[in-house]
């Protein structure tokens, strides 16, 4: 059983009005269970609204999305996947233990089997001394590291990350892709991850989709298998002949002087 | 001794201030000879306040009870027509347009109106003039933060499978209660000082608006002073209560005060 199973997918924005918006058409993707796939494209190709079809957080308007066998709106209700957010979106009011412990309250989790697998997760993420903080007490990086136990604190099968790290400066990004890679390779968890960023998507990814834009679509996708990843994979020529691929598959549906918009080379 | 040296270094500059601002007032009084009934010295101020302090506390409970009384009543609707309004887009687009109607109304010619309505001989119009005000004031703010809720968590619920039910109690009520203490920091002097001024417009001949006019009337101004030091301390009470219920209620916001 694939991890995710998207058929023939089109999305409309306000359907038969004169301000209409094609956002995908004809999505077909496969997506197999602890496999790495990254969508990037320039921005409006409809990458971010894909991942949110995946999460069910809006409706196809023609198609079906199935994730773990199921249809997504049902894979939601069961909560069969954790989500992350450019924006961390961590809760001010609760302290860093109890915004991972949201989403196993809402599954009616008790306070001390809580309060542990909190304490799991942020040895996960490596912030362990920070249980009983507030979050405007941490950095960009740190937060976005707690969505990220957040996101896995009922270890879900499926983890879906929109630019979860856009926000954040090039130094703590790589240090953040690094973990990731970390935290994936011990949980074996799916990862659907958008980005904008050619050598983010490939240092991670076991395949790229790229996509191209009005209406969004999937140009080609291309097969990174790198094998394990670590800090020399940055450097090596292997990983720049895949980043060359990736962006020269972005320029194929550049046309003439409209240079593709919203994608960084770094 | 570094925490002291910090809470003395907060504290000392308005309090060197405020004796430096008050013996210059002494001083201008003296040597420029100024009428009293122009401008009172601080000195005599003070000893007005001092030996009228019991008639002073009389005045302070009345109008102070008023207040209190309003404050409770319009936080209490305030709060309840927010959660209304925020639930029910009808109430919302219904009572909106009103309060903002009873915010813009003259409350001059709304106590006549009121005392002549209710009874000239009660404290009811006094509460009722504290309690439309304070209405406004937290309805507007408490709505906002109901309402007013970051896109990142309430994807975030969605994504959870959250129901309504969750996301009131877990997301819109604790984003309201900054909003509801902001509110109450601006709604409780508001309230005071709406009860002294319903006090200046009819009704029983009491609380520290009432004392303050009939001493202005009757050339005792030290004394009107001494009514307005009581009503400052008055105000200053309420407003110093928000703010120590807001630290209480929102601890994450009170480690952000105190730390850095």
């Amino acid at each position: 059983m694939s991890a995710v199973e998207i058929a023939n997918v089109s999305k409309v924005f306000n359907p038969g009005r004169p301000n209409a918006v094609h956002a995908l058409a004809d999505i077909d993707l496969s997506i197999a269970q602890g496999e790495f796939v990254s969508l990037i494209g320039p921005s409006g190709c409809g990458k971010s609204t894909l991942l949110r079809l995946v999460a069910s957080l809006t409706e196809p308007t023609a198609g079906s999305v199935t994730v773990n066998g199921k249809p997504a709106e049902q894979a939601r209700k069961d909560q069969d996947y954790g989500m992350a957010f450019q924006q961390a979106g961590l809760f001010e009011w609760r302290s860093v233990a109890r915004n991972i412990e949201l989403p196993l309250e809402l599954r009616g989790w008790d306070k001390a089997r809580r309060r542990a697998q909190a304490e799991a997760m942020l040895r996960l993420v490596k912030l362990p001394e920070f249980a009983d903080h507030y979050p405007w007490e941490l950095s960009g990086g740190m937060q976005q590291r707690i969505a990220i136990a957040r996101a896995l604190s009922f270890e879900p099968k499926l983890l879906l990350m929109d630019e979860p790290f856009g926000a954040l400066d090039e130094m703590t990004r790589e240090h953040m892709q690094a973990e990731l890679n970390r935290i994936r390779a011990a949980t074996g968890t799916t990862v659907v991850f958008v980005t904008h960023s050619i050598p983010e998507a490939v240092y991670l990814s076991d395949r790229v989709v790229v996509m191209s834009p009005r209406p969004g679509k999937i140009a080609t996708i291309v097969d990174v298998q790198l094998g394990a990843r670590d800090e020399d994979t940055r450097e090596a020529s292997e990983f720049f002949k895949k980043v060359t691929e990736v962006r020269e598959a972005l320029r194929g549906f550049e046309h003439g002087d409209d240079p593709v918009r919203g994608i960084e080379d770094r | 001794m570094n925490d002291l040296r910090r809470r003395v270094g907060a504290i000392a500059p308005p309090i060197v201030f405020g004796v430096l601002f008050l013996t210059a007032w002494e001083l201008f009084v003296r040597v420029r000879h100024i009428e009293p009934f122009l401008l009172p010295r601080p000195s005599a101020i003070w000893g007005q306040f001092h030996g009228g302090l019991g008639r002073i506390w009389d005045a302070v409970q009345v109008s102070g009870l008023n207040a209190f009384v309003g404050l409770l009543l319009g936080a209490a609707g305030g709060i309840a027509v927010a959660f209304l309004a925020s639930r029910y887009r009808v109430v919302s687009r219904l009572v909106t347009p009103m309060a903002i109607a009873v915010a813009a109304m003259p409350i001059i010619v709304v106590a006549s109106i009121l005392y002549n309505m209710i009874s000239d001989t009660s404290q009811v119009p006094r509460r009722f003039m504290a309690a439309i005000v304070v209405f406004f004031v937290i309805f507007v703010n408490v709505a906002k933060g109901l309402t007013q809720v970051n896109a990142t968590q309430t994807e975030l619920m969605r994504s959870y499978a959250a129901t309504d039910t969750d996301i009131l109690r877990k997301v819109r009520v604790p984003n309201a209660l900054g909003h509801f203490f902001t509110a109450m920091k601006v709604a409780a002097p508001l309230a005071v000082v709406t009860a002294f001024v319903s006090e200046y417009f009819g009704g029983l001949q009491d609380g520290l608006g009432y004392q303050i006019t009939s001493n202005i009337a009757s050339s005792r101004d030290a004394t009107a002073w001494a009514y307005v030091t009581g009503a400052i301390a008055l105000g200053l009470v309420f407003y110093v209560a928000a703010l120590v219920m807001e630290r209480l209620a929102m601890p994450w916001q009170a480690r952000r005060v105190d730390g850095a």
